[in-house]
């Protein structure tokens, strides 16, 4: 086997249905966010990444999947299936950005209010998170982040290339905005 | 064997060691797994941010070592205490190697130990006979992830030998 000097990692899954997309269908950039939801350099790209969403709302679609550290983070596992639940119930990305805003607060109490506030029930969710409903689809994404060369988090992909620079505001527009995009069809 | 960057070469015969580890202190190294995959990780020191995010995520991704029946090992120049404190902090519960007296000796054998004093962040993949399958030297502050790794598993094909242990 041969030893390149550099790995350039690659997303190897593509996005499918399957995936939670935020932004256009058809936008013609693809972000691709592997995310732990206890990771505080996560919870800091969070509201970049609403603002990159908002700027740029032709261009950018954001796709986020899976990636708990769980020797870091204890609660980011059932943090992620409890996503996967209200995604079940069509309010993954609600779910989603009040994880995100409230990351000192998801340990199991704190969380069961929390999908409470969102007008889902508590009782419902945690029995399908114990269950472990949610843990092949958590796994999945995590197994395929790895694959690809995730190396932390957040890792985001643009288009298929690993971006390798900052998750500030600017260095986000940079990237998207350097990225070649299809020409539209006539 | 070595490359240009001084990295011992896929074909080379992975030199045998045993060093202290942690958690116990007791002294482990490639040469007591044989027959299965091991795969060294070396790298720079403890606590600096890049290698706590890189040997946090090869914890985090032990299962997907253990598809291949994988053994990980950890490696820096640092001693052991340093290597115990770093390793309760981080949750990493695999054996973290101390390279720390004489200090660089195995890392030195590997051809990754730097003019600064350490080891360079280096990806071995020794097979099961006991000979380098793989090796990739990263940038120092770049984690190389575990998609390298995962690669270099697949093509041992040592799906079928773990079915047979």
């Amino acid at each position: 086997m041969s030893t390149p000097l550099q790995v350039t990692a690659r997303l190897r899954v593509p996005v499918t249905e399957i995936d939670h997309i935020r932004g256009p269908l058809d936008a013609p950039v693809t972000i691709v966010q592997y995310g732990d939801f206890q990771c505080p350099f996560c919870g800091a790209a969070h509201p970049n990444l609403a603002e990159l969403l908002r700027q740029r709302r032709d261009t950018v679609r954001l796709v986020y999947r899976h990636f708990p550290i769980t020797n870091l983070h204890p609660y980011a596992e059932r943090a992620a299936e409890v996503a996967e639940a209200a995604g079940r119930r069509g309010r993954f990305w609600e779910m989603h950005d009040w994880l995100y805003e409230h990351q000192d607060q998801l340990d199991p109490v704190h969380l069961s209010l929390g999908v409470e506030q969102l007008g889902l029930l508590p009782d419902e969710i945690d029995a399908e998170v114990d269950r472990h409903t949610y843990g092949d689809r958590v796994r999945h994404d995590f197994t395929g982040g790895i694959r690809s060369g995730v190396n932390g988090t957040p890792t985001l992909f643009i288009g298929d290339h690993r971006h390798e620079g900052g998750v500030d505001l600017p260095d986000l527009l940079t990237a998207v905005d350097a990225t070649p995009t299809p020409t539209p069809t006539p | 064997m070595t490359g240009p960057d001084g990295l011992i070469r896929p074909g080379t015969p992975a030199p045998d060691f045993t060093l202290p580890a942690t958690p116990d202190g007791r002294r482990t190294g490639p040469g007591q797994f044989r027959g299965r995959p091991v795969v060294l990780a070396f790298y720079p020191a403890d606590w600096s941010p890049v290698c706590g995010d890189q040997m946090a995520l090869y914890q985090a991704a032990m299962p997907e070592f253990a598809r291949y029946d994988a053994v990980v090992l950890g490696i820096s120049v640092d001693s052991l205490w340093s290597h115990r404190a770093f390793a309760e902090a981080r949750g990493v519960r695999f054996p973290l190697l101390a390279d720390f007296e004489p200090k660089g000796e195995v890392t030195r054998g590997y051809g990754v130990y730097t003019p600064q004093g350490q080891a360079g962040r280096a990806l071995v993949v020794v097979d099961p006979a006991g000979a380098v399958a793989w090796s990739y030297l990263s940038p120092a502050e770049v984690n190389p992830g575990a998609d390298g790794i995962l690669d270099a598993l697949d093509q041992l094909g040592t799906g079928r030998q773990v079915t047979a242990r």
